[in-house]
This record gives C-alpha cells, structure tokens and sequence, in this order.
C-alpha cells in the first residue's frame, strides 16, 4: 500500500530505533502550480532508503543528496526549486511552481 | 526535529489528538501546540488555531521570526451504512485515502470479516452504535441498505451533528420518499445536506464505479 504521511513519521521513528542517521524533509512553502502540498514529507536515511515525496519526483533526488550533506553538519536548512532555479535542467519543477522546504536531522 | 517531540505526535496521533508542531526555521527551535495551548506571540496562536480548524499547514512570519506550523490532525473518519457490494469498494478506496473506515449494519451474514477484511465491523442497528462513537467535522457517513429501518434511523442520529458529508444510496424517487419520512423531525435545511441520489455523475455503472463516484464526491465536499 502508497505510504502516506500520517505513516512517514512512523516510519522516521522506527527508522530511528533501528540506529539510522533520519532526515526529514517537508514542504514549508509553495507558490504557483506545485505537485505536493504544504506538509508534504519526504523522509531520507543514512543508508540512502527514502520514503514519501516533496514533490512528483522531480527534485527528490536533489533532496536526498542534501541529506548526505545534513548528516555530516548535522545543521537544518531551507531549499528552494523552482524553474526559475540556475539548477532548474536538472532538479527544477516541471510545472512551473517553486517550493520551499525545511531539512532537518531527527535528533 | 527532536525525537520527543516525533514520540509526542505520534502518540497523540493515536489517541485521535489535533495539534501543531511549530518549528522556528532560522533557530530549528520546536514545540507542540494543542487547542489549548498559548505561545508567547497572540497572533502566532491566532494562526495555529485557523490551521488546525482549516487542516492546512503554513508558513508564517511572526516578529521578524519564521515559523513554520505543521498541522497533525486525526485521519478523517467514514461510517458506512450497510455492508453491501458497493462497501467493498468504497472501503478500498477510502482506505488508500487514509480514512478511518467503521462499518456498521445488523446483519450479520452480510457485515462479517469473510466479506471485509479490512475495516472494523459493528453488527449493531445504527442507532445502538453511532452514539457511542465519535462524530464530528472531520466525519462523513454513507448510507447504503436503501432499506429505511437501518438508513432512517442512521440519518436521523447524524443530521444533528457536524458531520461534513452525509450520502445516501438510492434513486430519486427513493431520496424524495426518504426526505419525507425525515422531515417529521428535521428541517428542510438540515436534510438539503443529504447528497442524494449519491456520488458525483460519472456515469458509474458497476459497484466500484458507483464507490468510486461516492469518494469523488467525498473529497469534493472536503476540499472545494
């Protein structure tokens, strides 16, 4: 069954009991079109499992590698994608919104 | 985010507990917010508490600080009436949707785990179940028997309480036949909130079509 995110934390924290480094990554802001709403999670460990989205895919794999480098710092931080993005080729939003989106470590 | 505070949500989340977790996205200082709950920042309660009534997380700039507040509600709650053909269906979908789903109907031969594996069962009348649970803005109730000894009296508990989306199965001359018999006891207004005959039109011809017409207009309800 689609995970939803009423299960995401759920997941984060057995994930955490298990010894994983977790970060959480949610949608604080979106403006124009964008595919998934404020809230909207995506979880990302220390061994490269994800679960959920912040969007229909198109910036996820951004995310996580964002994640990596959470890990190492330890320090949360604000993403922003959108097509107005210099990495739009690669990571922008097919649809034309921008989002917002918090990256923290669960601690 | 701390891992208190994801133990705190979850927990609550059990116990069908609203809140809000407010993160303070420049410090990543957090906390939980409940409906009783007070901050220091009178305008920063006064959009948590619009955020948990609209179940919309959201941003905001209070005092030159960020906040972002995300709402944790309880999954929504569907009471079916009625363990028939297009139940199976209906209780599919709103399981995907992450619905609570309650199925309630007398008979056992009809409303028993054989037919539905996936939902709790109440082999009750109606109007021995409903006052038991708890049903409120976050609730939707189908009917389905078209049989008005277990319909009626379902309607009958539920037009006197909040629920946001209230269905009943049958064709028109049905739904008419039923409005009359309520109207002994409810107002014209309070049964104009009965969808009926049920489901936006699609054109649904089979029973998964039909529950799929229902849970269309379900969400339609919510959402528009």
């Amino acid at each position: 069954m689609a995970i939803s995110d009423h299960d995401i934390i759920n997941i984060a924290l057995e994930w955490k009991n298990k010894g994983r480094k977790v970060a959480i990554a949610t949608v604080i802001q979106t403006w124009g079109s964008a595919p998934r709403g404020v809230g909207s999670k995506l979880l990302i460990d220390d061994l490269g499992n994800f679960e959920g989205s912040v969007s229909g895919g198109c910036v996820e794999g951004a995310v996580i590698g964002e994640a990596s480098d959470l890990f190492k710092t330890g320090k949360a931080k604000i993403l922003e994608y959108g097509v107005s993005n210099e990495m739009a080729w690669e990571v922008g939003l097919a649809c034309g919104g921008t989002i917002m989106i918090y990256l923290a470590e669960l601690n | 985010m701390q891992r208190k505070i994801l133990e705190e949500i979850i927990l609550k989340q059990g116990e069908r507990k609203s809140l809000a977790h407010i993160t303070d996205t420049d410090s990543g200082d957090e906390f939980i917010f409940t409906r009783s709950s007070k901050t220091s920042y009178p305008e920063l309660d006064k959009e948590i508490i619009d955020c948990l009534r609209f179940d919309r997380s959201k941003r905001v700039q209070i005092d030159n600080k960020n906040f972002f507040i995300d709402v944790y509600n309880p999954p929504l709650k569907l009471l079916i009436i009625g363990a028939v053909h297009i139940a199976q269906h209906l209780i599919n979908f709103a399981n995907n949707l992450n619905f609570e789903c309650i199925l309630i109907d007398p008979r056992e031969g009809f409303a028993n785990k054989e037919r539905f594996a996936d939902v709790k069962i109440y082999n009750n009348w109606p109007d021995e179940v409903l006052p038991k649970l708890e049903i409120d803005e976050r609730t939707a109730i189908v009917t389905l028997t078209h049989d008005p000894k277990i319909d009626d009296v379902a309607l009958d508990y539920v037009l006197d309480k909040s629920c946001f989306y209230i269905g009943s199965l049958g064709s028109k001359k049905t739904h008419n036949a039923r409005i009359e018999r309520l109207s002994k006891k409810h107002s014209k207004k309070k049964l104009a909130a009965i969808r009926g005959p049920i489901g936006l039109d699609i054109g649904a011809r089979s029973p998964a079509e039909i529950a799929l017409s229902i849970v269309s207009q379900i969400i339609s309800e919510l959402r528009l």
